[in-house]
């Protein structure tokens, strides 16, 4: 009965006036950045953040989750209208779904992919509250040698799911975790890199770092061929599916479900494995599998109910362990540090309210999504005609105001030309932003858990292989490498990601 | 196996050996430590160097089996004017105050496109600045001055 005691304090939590309004507010704002052409949950996290951080902690993060689905929910509507996915999950909807609003049927894909994440939310909130705990009590008794290790383990593991090769995610990684030893160090207060500024003692704000990499960089990539976009966005008319097409989606939003909780688990990218894995089986399975890529309402129902369950579970390390597993959990750990809040399994022992609340929150939050999307399609349908020249400005403006207020400090604001210059050319020569965000937040971590296991062991390194969970981490740090070097199974991901294209 | 020469292959790798090695040379210039107390040196210098090792290693494949075939157009005007219009907000907006910051960086970053024209221009810039006063400063209570000390009252 611990379970819904727990729940108990969760809803008492989430459902006090002030929550429930800025989870409605992030839902919101989060649907109408998500909705833009060409920017996806990251980048709208990411813009949207500096917002939230002058709030209480539990309704910062119960605002900051509410604009994660919004984000989310606001991608998969413009890959379906316009077929300009914002993230490479929401390409897999825009494959079906894209194909359906050319045929007139818009509406019902937009409510196809409104149920299927609802339904999938609903069920991957209940495994989230089932699961965290226990795993929360078996990461409590780790100790410094096992959290290098797995922190270790969970970056290596985001490679295999990053696009390019391995060694250049593997380099980017690595490049993310040395621009996280840039200001004071933790154990001697010596400042590195600063080049004696003092603006730079507290490090490199990570809000510089993704709104460089995913804002600035991405705005440029668009600018290089600007073409007016063919938007062929008609009127959305019949919303509600046939009883055909409510026959036929019960099936890929159960299996989508499950698939996008166990795999949203996974560290790096959980999320775009879960949309490609539940488009495939259900282009298999499917009795009308020669209609999939011309409509198929299957395919749009699995990827989306996949890709929100993942969405919700990918909490489970944040919370659980202190890792993200996604691009976007990499900011709620910087908004959790900026609270005062250390991520990981201390938070559900220090502060049951905030865990409780978020999770009982992000249940709301997806009823909040289908009560407001439905009824909002049109606004959302017009918002896809603001045209690109409005849309870029206001981005980078937002983002220089926004990085600013973090701290009055103006070298935030020229890091995001550092990062965006960098991300622009990295991401030309065919390397993949997210990795280095994720080493960026990790690296100090660590680099921390590193020195912490050295100190306690007297200096010797045998530790990680002496302790067993940290051993076992490591050698499947190890294998984790070794398949995503392997060229056998790198062709498949190639395969996977052509199909994208 | 055929040689494909990549040249943005060769460019990724080498902007990871010149960062790594950049952190390489930079850590040497502090206390290393021992294993036991590692200095603040230590893990910048171990982590430049596995940078810089796999920069190379891009760019060994890059020559040998490269990747990436084009780097495609690049544009130059977009990238010179944002860069100018973010860095003129970080620099100025103490001093001008946030409405003639956020209107000049508004005017700068609409000049990237080449497809905009002037009146287009002005009136994003107008709008941008009033929205952003409104979320920012009305909304959220950021505490930055509207007109600035350099402006002179």
């Amino acid at each position: 009965m611990d379970l819904l005691d727990n729940l108990a304090l969760g809803f008492s939590t989430a459902l006090l006036v002030q929550n429930v309004v800025y989870c409605f507010v992030g839902v919101l704002l989060g649907t109408a950045v998500g909705v833009l052409p060409g920017i996806g949950p990251t980048a709208t996290v990411a813009m949207l953040l500096p917002i939230t951080f002058s709030f209480e902690p539990v309704t910062a993060l119960i605002m900051l989750a509410g604009i994660y689905y919004g984000a989310q929910y606001g991608g998969s509507t413009t890959a379906i209208l316009i077929n300009l996915p914002g993230e490479s999950s929401a390409a897999v909807t825009a494959l079906d779904g894209h194909e359906m609003a050319r045929q007139g049927r818009a509406g019902a894909a937009l409510a196809t992919a409104a149920v299927g994440s609802f339904v999938a939310g609903t069920v991957a909130t209940v495994v989230l509250a089932v699961a965290a705990p226990p795993l929360a009590r078996v990461a409590l008794r780790f100790g410094p040698a096992e959290y290098f290790s797995l922190v270790l383990f969970g970056l290596i593991v985001s490679i295999a799911l990053a696009r390019g090769t391995a060694l250049k995610a593997l380099a980017m990684i690595m490049l993310g975790v040395l621009f996280g030893t840039v200001g004071q160090d933790i154990y001697t207060g010596t400042p590195r890199f600063v080049f004696g500024r003092r603006e730079l003692y507290g490090g490199i704000d990570f809000v510089s770092v993704a709104v460089g990499m995913f804002g600035v960089a991405e705005i440029l990539r668009n600018l290089e061929n600007e073409r007016a976009r063919a938007a062929i966005v008609g009127r959305v008319s019949n919303l509600w599916p046939t009883r055909e097409d409510r026959r036929r989606i019960v099936g890929p939003i159960l299996r989508g479900t499950g698939l996008g909780a166990a795999l949203g688990v996974l560290p790096g990218g959980g999320h775009v494995l879960a949309s490609f894995t539940s488009y495939a089986v259900e282009k298999r399975i499917s009795k009308r599998g020669q209609e999939f890529g011309h409509g198929a309402i299957e395919g749009v129902a699995g990827p989306e109910s996949a890709n929100n369950a993942a969405a919700q579970t990918s909490f489970i390390p944040l919370l659980t362990l202190g890792l993200p597993a996604h691009p976007v959990m990499a900011l709620m750990v910087g908004a959790f540090i900026v609270h005062g809040i250390t991520p990981g399994p201390n938070v559900i022992v220090d502060e049951p309210a905030l865990f409780w609340g978020l999770i009982a929150s992000m249940w709301i939050g997806n009823v909040l999504l289908v009560l407001l999307n439905l009824p909002l399609i049109g606004i959302w349908v017009r918002m896809l005609r603001i045209p690109y020249q409005v849309l870029f400005p206001m981005i980078i403006l937002f983002a220089s105001i926004g990085t600013y207020s973090l701290g009055f400090n103006a070298y935030d604001v020229y890091a995001i030309v550092f990062f965006g210059l960098l991300g622009y050319v990295l991401i030309k020569c065919g390397c993949e932003p997210a990795p280095l965000l994720l080493g960026f937040v990790l690296g100090p971590l660590l680099e921390e858990n590193l020195r912490r296991a050295l100190i306690i062991s007297r200096g010797d390194a045998s530790v990680f292989l002496t302790r067993p969970i940290s051993a076992v981490l490591l050698v499947l740090a190890v294998a984790a490498l070794v398949v995503a070097v392997l060229p056998a199974i790198r062709r498949r991901r190639e395969v996977v990601f052509t199909e994208e294209e | 196996m055929e040689r494909r020469r990549s040249l943005p292959d060769i460019l990724a790798g080498g902007v990871f050996v010149l960062i790594g090695g950049a952190f390489v040379a930079g850590s040497l210039g502090y206390e290393l430590g021992t294993p036991l107390r590692m200095g603040p040196g230590a893990f910048p210098l171990l982590v430049g160097a596995i940078v810089a090792a796999l920069g190379l290693a891009v760019v060994v494949k890059g020559l040998v089996a490269g990747e990436v075939v084009a780097f495609g157009p690049v544009p130059w005007r977009a990238v010179t004017v944002i860069v100018l219009a973010i860095l003129f907000f970080g620099f100025t907006v103490r001093g001008l105050g946030f409405i003639p910051a956020s209107a000049v960086t508004a005017l700068l970053t609409t000049l990237a496109s080449r497809r905009v024209r002037p009146l287009t221009a002005v009136a994003v810039t107008a709008g941008l600045t009033a929205a952003g006063t409104l979320i920012f400063v009305v909304g959220l209570q950021l505490r930055i001055p509207l007109w600035g000390p350099w402006l002179g009252f």
